[in-house]
């Protein structure tokens, strides 16, 4: 119960007498839930401040700024270089944090409207009543971990998420107040409120994906989910087609809603890039996903879409002037994304659908999502006979004839806007000469940014000359992506979480975020099947999941075909789009409360402990570019969950990075007796930009390692580590005197080789404690 | 070429890096040096003519007594060009113990007061010497890349791939000859 208020205007009995009586009950806590309320429900900016202080005094801002000076207010600019303060007393570092607060309350603002957007849909649909369901029928008991944990609430039908959001709205607001001029002017309590940002997104993200899960009949926790077709050579181009780009799926789920309901699936391709594609598979298998975020230039000017809806994030915001290239119509379908379209949300949709195809408007603003969805499907049938799917990609020869006409810039200024540092003006160069094969190089490097062509002297369109040149690749993009599973199912919790917490499964590797790779998104992929093969879980959601998928073994198949699907050693699971992420943060706070027992109703901090000591999980985002991407990692964080960027994310301006060589870093309590005990740097950073891919695996095999690992446990995460050291570095790590707490941590075929190494180094046995950096959790006093 | 950033839209602040006109300023950095270091990124396995340019990384190291990290995967390359000096560190690791004026080095031996740059990708490279422009007043970092970096107290400027050989062959010629 929530917002009760009662006014009692008079009152006159014999014996009392009273008027303008009015009380007020913000909420009552349900009783019928037996597990005891922890110390922090609906936790503040400042209620777990300690916590992070405890985290960040282990894990310290290493800033990396992107410039020197702040420009925030009209105070500035203000030249904060080497230590100088800002007219308003700010220094470099705490503004690089307050940057990065920005970033995070951006994401997190931006999965927690969308959630708001969703649920408000759904109860509109389908009534506050409507029962969160996320995988009953497969004994999916904890249907919101991340919620119970953060707000102390278990949410059963989807009117019981409205309060959740109120609270979260609430916690956005406060952080972004923080980072006004004048506000906060530490940078430790800067990077603690970054961390609230991360937690209430992933709640957030929680919120929208159980909703969504349980009213549109998605996969629930299903390992088995349906393989569904992936790449841009997947499409039919003979067909109308409607292209779905963003993150809200119900525009595009009443798309398919039309088709069935008309006859007319398979007659229409309906197909989506980033998460909305992800979604809309969970809702239809039949549908397509053409790629990840980076793929929507090369796929709109294909000309194949006869039809661009957009719904909500990582659009690019030049979609309708793309989509005017192709002579395709957009329909905008929120409020957030008009693009400056008419809002014709109040006209009868064959009014909209004749203005769009007489050309009379370049589009809709259509927020009604059914109407949108009606329109969008009626409108891709009607003008695709006109549109002949007109495309700008161009014809080889004219690649060629480009070529020829390029400038040779002295100063290459296509390479220069190139994020990748792309070799194009040698690929021009051998244009001229007749030879494309240099442009179709690129196409697997190219994130689709299209500053080249900005850049340009000579206007050329650098990135259609790209996808022209890659006719062949395009032609055979044709793979599959197992459809977005939700959650992890608790009876897999309590298969691996002992092995998990343990150590005997490695790791948990989550392979997550958006597609700004520094190479090619194949890189992801083959990420994946190192630790597959190696018999780590691999999870996997968003533009990730996609070129996980893009990408065939010697076999011929892809990942999803080879790999199962369950929350196992082995298996490579997609948990869907980017809200799904909160399955991965829900699987590590189940193993706590289902294997382990440990309360989870409002008890964050114990249970964030326990992650940090004992579940060795690791989160990479190879291609992270988003604020979104910036909030979802610092919800790990904040759950002691270490996370690797691939090397744009250096530009997120600073790291988190743990200190072996400061052993009093490293000190935690003994559960058991209380003492303070050295257990190694584990895991030794918080938030690492790698430079390559083959760093990025010798580290995940890194911070997987956790103190609780039993010397079973470190043994095999200790042979993988070495192993993949040896791969890729050609080497024995130097820091293994680090890890080995006693010879039984290393198994025998390398004890000999490593024993011989730690002695020379003056290595000693150390004991293994029960860790806990909180001594509250200490069960008998030193 | 201009000292411009390589990257355009890479707009520094107010403290930009001095351009190295001519090699002997590697040279008199390197000799006033107490301490140096060359960070060696994995791009700098890149071929030029006569050898990689981690091959002239090491040499230059070697010539001027520095210490040598080898970033990401590289170790394995950089330990069989034979040159003792040689440790693996990531580069953002490296990037935060060189922000430290209390760390003492590789070898436990004391700070370094300067260090050299080469290898790594241009954006990260960029705002790992923005954060020691801020933050290591103790220390001056020379950037011996392909292009030029802001950040660094004296960086190469652009250069092309034969310029930049042959700048790298001079400063290291010079070092050696300084050796004598």
């Amino acid at each position: 119960m929530q917002n009760v208020r009662i006014k009692v205007d008079k009152v006159q009995t014999p014996s009392i007498q009273f008027s303008n009586l009015e009380i007020s009950l913000g909420r009552i806590i349900e009783e019928e839930w037996e597990e005891k309320i922890g110390p922090t429900p609906f936790p503040t900016v400042t209620d777990l401040r300690s916590w992070d202080h405890k985290l960040l005094q282990r894990y310290k801002p290493v800033y990396l700024p992107y410039c020197d000076v702040c420009c925030l207010c009209t105070m500035g600019k203000c030249d904060l270089t080497a230590g100088k303060r800002g007219a308003c007393g700010l220094d470099i570092w705490a503004q690089q944090s307050r940057i990065v607060l920005l970033a995070c309350c951006i994401g997190a603002a931006t999965h927690v409207g969308h959630a708001r957007h969703l649920v408000e849909y759904l109860i509109e649909r389908f009534g506050r009543d409507a029962p969160i369901d996320i995988g009953s029928k497969v004994g999916v008991e904890i249907e919101a971990p991340v919620t119970r944990l953060v707000c102390g609430v278990r949410p059963k039908k989807i009117g019981d998420l409205e309060e959740v959001l109120s609270y979260l709205e609430r916690e956005i607001v406060q952080l972004l107040a923080a980072t006004h001029t004048g506000q906060e002017g530490d940078n430790i309590d800067f990077e603690s409120k970054v961390f609230h940002a991360g937690m209430i997104d992933h709640v957030g993200l929680e919120v929208a994906d159980i909703a969504q899960i349980s009213a549109l009949g998605y996969p629930k926790a299903d390992p088995d989910a349906p393989l569904v077709e992936l790449g841009m050579g997947t499409i039919d181009s003979t067909k109308p087609m409607v292209l779905v780009i963003g993150h809200n799926v119900p525009p595009a789920a009443h798309i398919i809603d039309y088709l069935q309901d008309h006859g007319l699936m398979g007659k229409v391709e309906v197909a989506g890039i980033c998460c909305t594609a992800h979604d809309l598979t969970r809702y239809n298998p039949k549908a397509k996903i053409v790629g990840p975020l980076s793929w929507q230039l090369r796929f709109i000017r294909s000309g194949v879409p006869d039809v661009i809806v957009v719904d909500e994030q990582c659009i690019r915001t030049d979609v309708l002037k793309e989509a005017q290239s192709i002579k395709a119509p957009v329909i905008a379908t929120t409020a957030k994304d008009c693009q400056g379209l008419p809002d014709l949300t109040r006209e009868d949709a064959n009014e909209i659908v004749k203005k769009i195809v007489e050309g009379e408007v370049p589009g809709a603003l259509i927020l009604k999502p059914e109407k949108a969805g009606e329109v969008a499907a009626r409108v891709a049938m009607l003008i695709a006979p006109k549109r002949m799917k007109y495309k700008v990609i161009p014809d080889v020869s004219a690649v060629i004839e480009w070529g020829k006409r390029c400038a040779q810039c002295k100063d290459t200024p296509c390479r220069r806007a190139c994020p990748n540092d792309l070799p194009i003006p040698e690929a021009m160069d051998a244009a001229e000469k007749g030879d494309i094969s240099k442009f179709a190089l690129l196409y697997d490097l190219c994130i689709g940014c299209g500053r080249c062509e900005h850049a340009c002297t000579n206007s050329a369109p650098i990135h259609s000359l790209i996808v022209a040149s890659a006719q062949k690749q395009i032609r055979e993009e044709k793979f599959y992506v197992r459809a977005g599973r939700g959650a992890i199912q608790d009876v897999e919790i309590r298969r691996v979480g002992g092995p998990i917490v343990l150590g005997e499964i490695p790791g948990v590797i989550a392979l997550v975020g958006c597609s700004n790779y520094p190479a090619s998104g194949v890189e992801v992929a083959q990420i994946a099947e190192e630790f597959a093969k190696r018999r780590y879980i691999v999870v996997t959601s968003g533009c990730s999941a996609m070129s996980i998928g893009m990408y065939r073994d010697e076999e011929g198949k892809t990942i999803y075909e080879t790999f199962p699907g369950s929350f196992d050693a082995g298996g490579v699971t997609n948990v869907g789009s980017c809200v799904a992420n909160a399955h991965i943060a829900g699987a590590a706070i189940k193993i706590a409360s289902i294997f382990a027992r440990r309360n989870l109703r409002a008890n964050y901090e114990e249970i964030a402990d326990y992650i940090h000591n004992r579940v060795g999980a690791v989160g990479i985002a190879w291609g992270a570019m988003s604020q979104k991407a910036a909030a979802i990692a610092s919800g790990f964080w904040r759950l002691g969950v270490p996370v690797i960027v691939g090397p744009h994310g250096s530009k997120y301006r600073r790291m988190l990075l743990g200190r072996r060589d400061r052993d009093e870093d490293w000190v935690v309590y003994d559960a058991r007796t209380g003492e303070r005990v050295y257990a190694g740097p584990c895991p030794e950073h918080l938030f690492y930009a790698a430079e390559t891919k083959e760093e990025a695996m010798v580290m995940a095999a890194r911070l997987v390692m956790r103190a609780n690992d039993t010397a079973k446990g470190r043994a095999i995460k200790l042979s993988h580590y070495i192993d993949l050291h040896k791969k890729f570095y050609g080497t024995l790590p130097d820091d293994l005197h680090l890890f080995v707490r006693s010879e039984s941590d290393l198994s025998v075929t390398i004890r000999d080789e490593v024993m011989k190494i730690l002695k020379d180094k003056g290595w000693k046995e150390r004991p293994i404690p029960d860790p806990t950096l909180l001594p509250r959790l200490v069960r008998k006093e030193a | 070429m201009a000292a411009e950033p390589w990257q355009v839209a890479e707009i520094p602040g107010p403290v930009k890096a001095f351009v190295i006109q001519k090699p002997a300023v590697v040279l008199g950095m390197m000799k006033k040096a107490k301490r140096s270091i060359l960070v060696a990124g994995h791009l700098s396995l890149q071929r030029l003519k006569e050898g990689t340019a981690l091959d002239y990384a090491l040499e230059i190291a070697r010539a001027g007594g520095a210490d040598v990290v080898a970033t990401a995967h590289i170790i394995g390359e950089a330990k069989k060009r034979g040159y003792e000096n040689v440790y693996s560190m990531s580069a953002m690791e490296i990037a935060g113990r060189l922000q430290d004026p209390e760390w003492k080095g590789l070898d436990g031996k004391g700070r370094y007061d300067l260090a050299l740059f080469i290898g790594l990708p241009y954006y990260m490279a960029w705002t790992i010497l923005s954060g020691l422009k801020h933050r290591a007043t103790h220390l001056k970092t020379i950037s011996i890349d392909r292009y030029y970096q802001p950040h660094a107290t004296w960086s190469f400027p652009n250069l092309t791939d034969g310029a930049w050989e042959e700048s790298l062959k001079a400063v290291r010629d010079l070092l050696r000859g300084a050796q004598r």
